[in-house]
């Protein structure tokens, strides 16, 4: 069944897009991440202009992340003070997101820059995590103890001055890193329809010493609220929100992430981490083919003026 | 009535009438199946019918050959940029561009034979017939021109006759008896929305010697034409609203999939 999306201005498969929304959901709800990094490149690839892509994904994270954060409140797994201080980085990153993506979009250099920064991104973080999730998973076999918390081990940042404590989370550090980081998964977000989970996720875990057991229901909170904020600016600055295709896909989303989540609790952690590494890494990937092989055409065309 | 003054009138139709045609013998009549095409959730493009007849008098019957029929739809004219990507420390980045200002965003040639074989170049260039002789003007260098043998040109030319919004067709029009045609008009899904205008050409032995109008317009309405509005006029309120959707979905899952 075909339906005419009003802002991307082409018609897609309702039942598509309604099964890339439940792929990516499920996705998302297994691994606490918002899923954007998956879900932008698919739209893209079935026809919808990158903007529109990134910009409308931001509505499906925001309602996937909901109905995830409303899940791990009732397990009383969230830390709202830890959310609330990331948020307020997150809002001013957002803000500045926005710009660059409307400079760059008139300077015919945003799609690149989606696919640079998806490059770089996804790679790093996709490293990292199958680098340390495999060191993980091998000192298990070897018998050792899985959680190797070395607590006179403090980076820079962690004598910084404004030490909050994180009562949930167990952890009194600065504010100003924390800030910073919700900063850069904020301006993250807005450039390229991510919710950031995925690097919000390893960054709590290694970088603040959070623990796991509050970090993914944290993370959905920031991202839910972040997301929300990247796209209401969206909406209000590049006309770009295309709400049809969002409903499409956060019906699709909402339902496939309460499956995720579900199955996400019968596999172990760093299991878990290792599969979500190999899946960055591939899409980073595949990003980064798309940029050095040579394309098919290598002219393309944009309407001045952006879409109608 | 003073005889000066009737024979000025007699002198301007004259005038009229040698500048209107080389030989007015036959008339043109077109109309299209329909004027507005309605874009709604489940427009997945469309095809207008073009109809049309020849009316010829005592002069035009007369005519040996028989007559050639040029359609040219245009649609709402928008500027584009087209840009050519290169190899830069090995990636491929757009590196050059040109814009265009105001093409066509929808071009289609509809004609029953190939258009040289219809007329001559020279009247093809003065006429503008033919995607190869639509003029696309270019920015260059704060001024606005044609650029001869454009790799730019020919670019943008390719993309859009992929996109299916540039076409130029020999077979399009048919004709029913010698002087009663018809031809086809297909819209695809993409199509920009806006005003389209119809020019049809009527030739005979490679020579101008008719031409009609006609127009239509594709539209979104109702729920489609709600959303653009009000993502354009109204976009902080839209972005609200789309929260406030999100939010809904999301707690109609958690509820309905409670299982604790």
């Amino acid at each position: 069944m075909q339906i005419y999306l009003p802002i991307a201005d082409i018609p897609v498969n309702v039942f598509l897009v309604l099964a890339m929304g439940l792929a990516v959901g499920f996705i998302s709800g297994m691994f606490g991440v918002g899923g954007g990094f998956l879900m932008t490149p698919l739209l893209i690839f079935i026809g919808v202009q990158p903007a529109v892509a990134v910009a409308s994904v931001t509505t499906h994270v925001a309602a996937s992340s909901f109905s995830g954060a409303i899940a791990y409140w009732r397990r009383r797994a969230i830390d709202v003070t830890l959310a609330l201080t990331l948020l307020a980085g997150g809002i001013v990153g957002s803000a500045g997101g926005v710009a660059l993506f409307t400079w760059l979009r008139a300077l015919d250099q945003l799609d690149l820059m989606i696919g640079l920064s998806y490059v770089t991104l996804l790679s790093v973080v996709g490293v990292l995590m199958v680098g340390e999730s495999a060191r993980a998973i091998i000192r298990r076999r070897q018998g050792k103890p899985v959680e190797l918390r070395r607590p006179g081990s403090h980076a820079w940042f962690h004598g910084l001055p404004l030490k909050l404590r994180f009562k949930r989370s167990k952890v009194y550090v600065s504010a100003i890193p924390v800030l910073a980081i919700g900063f850069i998964i904020g301006f993250l977000g807005a450039v390229m329809g991510v919710g950031g989970g995925f690097l919000l996720v390893p960054m709590l875990i290694y970088l603040m010493r959070v623990p796991t057991a509050t970090v993914i229901g944290t993370s959905m909170v920031l991202t839910f609220l972040t997301m929300v904020s990247a796209m209401v600016l969206h909406a209000a600055t590049n006309h770009l929100v295309d709400a049809v295709l969002a409903l499409i896909l956060m019906v699709g989303g909402v339902i496939g992430a309460q499956f995720g989540a579900h199955a996400g609790q019968r596999i172990r952690g760093e299991w878990l981490r290792l599969l979500l590494g190999l899946l960055v890494l591939a899409v980073g990937m595949r990003f980064a083919f798309q940029l050095v092989l040579r394309p098919d055409d290598l002219y393309s065309i944009r309407l001045i003026g952006g879409a109608p | 009535m003073s005889c000066r003054r009737i024979l000025v009138t007699t002198l301007a139709i004259a005038a009229l009438l040698a500048g209107a045609a080389p030989a007015a013998a036959e008339r043109l009549v077109a109309s299209l199946t329909n004027h507005h095409v309605m874009i709604t959730s489940n427009y997945t493009g469309v095809e207008l019918v073009l109809f049309g007849s020849v009316e010829r008098d005592a002069a035009g019957a007369a005519r040996s050959g028989s007559y050639d029929i040029v359609a040219t739809v245009i649609g709402p004219r928008e500027s584009l940029r087209t840009r050519r990507k290169q190899r830069v420390l090995g990636i491929w980045v757009n590196t050059a561009a040109r814009t265009f200002v105001d093409p066509p965003s929808y071009l289609a040639v509809l004609a029953n034979r190939p258009l040289d074989a219809i007329t001559s170049a020279d009247n093809r260039r003065k006429l503008q017939l033919g995607i190869a002789d639509t003029p696309l003007p270019e920015e260059i260098n704060n001024d606005i021109g044609e650029v001869s043998n454009d790799p730019f040109r020919a670019a943008l030319v390719r993309l859009m006759r992929e996109r299916g919004l540039y076409s130029e067709e020999a077979n399009a029009v048919t004709f029913l008896t010698p002087t009663l045609f018809r031809a086809s008009i297909s819209l695809p899904a993409q199509v920009p929305i806006g005003n389209y205008t119809v020019d049809v050409k009527l030739f005979a032995d490679g020579n101008l010697i008719a031409h009609t109008d006609s127009a239509f317009e594709i539209v979104k309405v109702g729920f489609e034409q709600f959303v653009v509005d009000a993502a354009r006029d109204h976009g902080l309120l839209y972005g609200l609203a789309t929260a406030l959707m999100a939010l809904l979905t999301g707690w109609i899952a958690s509820i309905a999939f409670r299982r604790d």
